[in-house]
């Protein structure tokens, strides 16, 4: 579990001082370097290649080029890319929601959280992903069973996130609540649920890359479609180049879901919703 | 109104057992104004958390009109030693929580909060979130929501001690105003004995940790009360005085 102080509220803090400090020096020259360094690293890949290291191993550029070109000309590569997507949206969504519900009914529960204690702790010491094979039996070859997969990674990070949230409301505000006639209902909506929010937040932001995870993982294991299956199916074509286009698009998927989810704590943070 | 019949509370840590009330028995009449007064750490917040039901006591008993007190009592108004404000909820949000609570319409929930919150002098305030504010804001906050909660009892905690002597006046007028007004029980507890006997109907002095009732002290001054010029009556001085020395022996037996 993540502790919303030592995650979600700094990280910002650093981001925005990180910022200020390269803005200083002009941020135009630092994109021109990373740029260039980029570049750099394109030349001495293509001229490795063939020359040192064998073609067969690392392709090289101009044939990931081309091999993505091809994949965009046909549209194979928004079918698939469209499928990852999909999955993982959806399975960070089913999993978010589950945890959220576990993690604040076992949060004011203290009975039924007791006797689920071992149980909760050996599902979540098990690596999640050992249960793909069973996901597949139940839900098919089809994305049903890749939502599922990143559903699962999503749930336990949900769930153990809001269960501390829950555990870690001040008792003094429960009772303060409850001596102005607060229902139960009302202190569980009131006073449990926005106290907690801040965890809820960490949780479910470190949860992103993992339905991502999750989704590609069950694509690689069975699928006939998704950047997973693309992944898998151009390795054993021994199609190096095909390898490293999916790669690059996968990175590129995880990068822009990263913005995304930076673009929303903003958002929540402008609104307060987390923070103090 | 509030019957307490030898109430002991005894902490349990582990092996090691704090005594925080002992054998403290007292009456409290509708609409009296009772001030607690004793030496730090002698019990006093611990007398309050179980009046309202929070901490049951060890030993003894604790009725409300007449009905044992064994949950949260939800009849008094608690204004803790420590502000309970919700840090997510702007001065007026958490002010007007009570009437939510109760699910009072929202334009009348905001009519009702700005109204206490003049009276306790944070207009202009309104909007900001309780980490903006200082310690003696936050305390007046707590005060106006527990106006506006309109319990028939009011229990309060130093709910002045964060405040400048000109601000503690207008709140000790405040309070006097709006007890009369209402017909208030209030319990009340202090380290400012010149509160104590300036609100007060009755002084109750503790002894230090485990907190006993060390002296009861019925203050006959009239009301209404001028919580400026009282003090410098002569039945005022009288009062204070008494009370001074019961009090000195406590803090002194505390010191050695
Ligand atoms: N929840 C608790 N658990 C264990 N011990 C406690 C608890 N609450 C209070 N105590 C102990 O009981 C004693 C009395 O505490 P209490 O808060 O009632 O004092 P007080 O008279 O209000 O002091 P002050 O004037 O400084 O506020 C202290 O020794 C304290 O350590
Ligand atoms: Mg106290």
């Amino acid at each position: 579990m993540t502790s919303p102080d030592a995650d979600a509220v700094p990280t910002s803090l650093r981001d925005d001082a990180a910022n200020a400090a390269t803005r200083g020096l002009g941020s135009g020259f630092m994109v021109t370097c990373q740029v260039g360094l980029g570049i750099t690293l394109l030349l001495l890949w293509q001229g490795a290649s063939g020359r040192l290291v064998d073609n067969f191993f690392i392709s090289n550029p101009l044939d990931v080029g081309t091999r993505l070109m091809g994949w965009i000309a046909d549209g194979s590569l928004f079918l698939h890319m469209w499928a990852t997507i999909y999955a993982t949206l959806m399975g960070f969504l089913v999993g978010s929601v589950g945890g959220l519900i576990l993690g604040i009914w076992l949060g004011v529960s203290p009975f039924t959280s007791r006797l689920l204690n071992p149980y909760l702790n050996a599902l979540n010491a098990l690596p999640k992903v050992a249960l793909a094979p069973l996901f597949v039996l139940w839900f098919g070859l089809g994305i049903e069973s890749k939502i599922a997969l990143a559903a699962v990674l999503v749930l336990f990070l949900v769930f153990l996130n809001t269960y501390a949230g829950v555990r870690e409301v001040d008792q003094d505000l429960i009772d303060s609540a409850r001596l102005m006639k607060a229902t139960r209902a009302q202190v569980i909506a009131k006073v449990i649920i926005p106290s907690a929010m801040s965890w809820v937040f960490a949780g479910l932001k470190i949860s992103v890359p993992y339905a991502l995870i999750g989704a590609v993982l069950g694509e690689m294991i069975a699928a006939n479609r998704g950047l997973g299956y693309l992944v898998q199916f151009s390795g054993s074509q021994f199609d190096s180049a095909g390898v490293f286009a999916v790669l690059i698009v996968i990175a590129l998927l995880a990068v822009a879901l990263n913005f995304l989810v930076e673009i929303v704590q903003h958002r929540m943070e402008r609104w307060r919703i987390v923070g103090r | 109104m509030i019957d307490l019949r030898h109430v002991s509370k005894t902490f349990r840590k582990k092996e090691e057992l704090v005594d925080a009330v002992r054998d403290i028995s007292l009456t409290i009449a509708q609409k009296e104004i009772v001030a607690v007064i004793g030496p730090s750490g002698c019990g006093k917040s611990t007398l309050l958390n179980m009046i309202a039901g929070l901490y049951t006591p060890s030993s003894g008993s604790i009725a409300y009109k007449g009905a044992q007190v064994s949950d949260v009592n939800t009849d008094v108004g608690y204004m803790t030693q420590k502000d309970n404000l919700l840090p997510w909820r702007t001065v007026r949000d958490n002010i007007a929580f009570p009437l939510e609570l109760a699910g009072v319409a929202k334009s009348e929930r905001a009519e009702r909060a700005d109204q206490v919150i003049k009276h306790v002098g944070l207009d202009g305030f309104a909007h900001r979130y309780p980490h903006e504010l200082s310690g003696g804001m936050r305390k007046r906050a707590c005060l106006a929501r527990m106006l506006l909660y309109g319990a028939e009892t009011a229990l309060l905690d130093e709910p002045f001690a964060a405040l400048d002597a000109q601000l503690k006046l207008a709140m000790h007028d405040l309070l006097l105003k709006l007890a009369t007004e209402t017909g208030q029980t209030v319990v009340l507890v202090t380290h400012d004995l010149m509160e104590a006997v300036t609100l007060a109907d009755r002084v109750v002095v503790c002894t230090r940790r485990p907190a006993m009732v060390a002296l009861e002290q019925r203050i006959e001054l009239k009301r209404p009360r001028d919580v400026l010029n009282v003090r410098f009556t002569n039945a005022f001085k009288e009062l204070y005085d008494t009370l001074w020395e019961r009090l000195r022996v406590e803090y002194h037996e505390e010191r050695v």
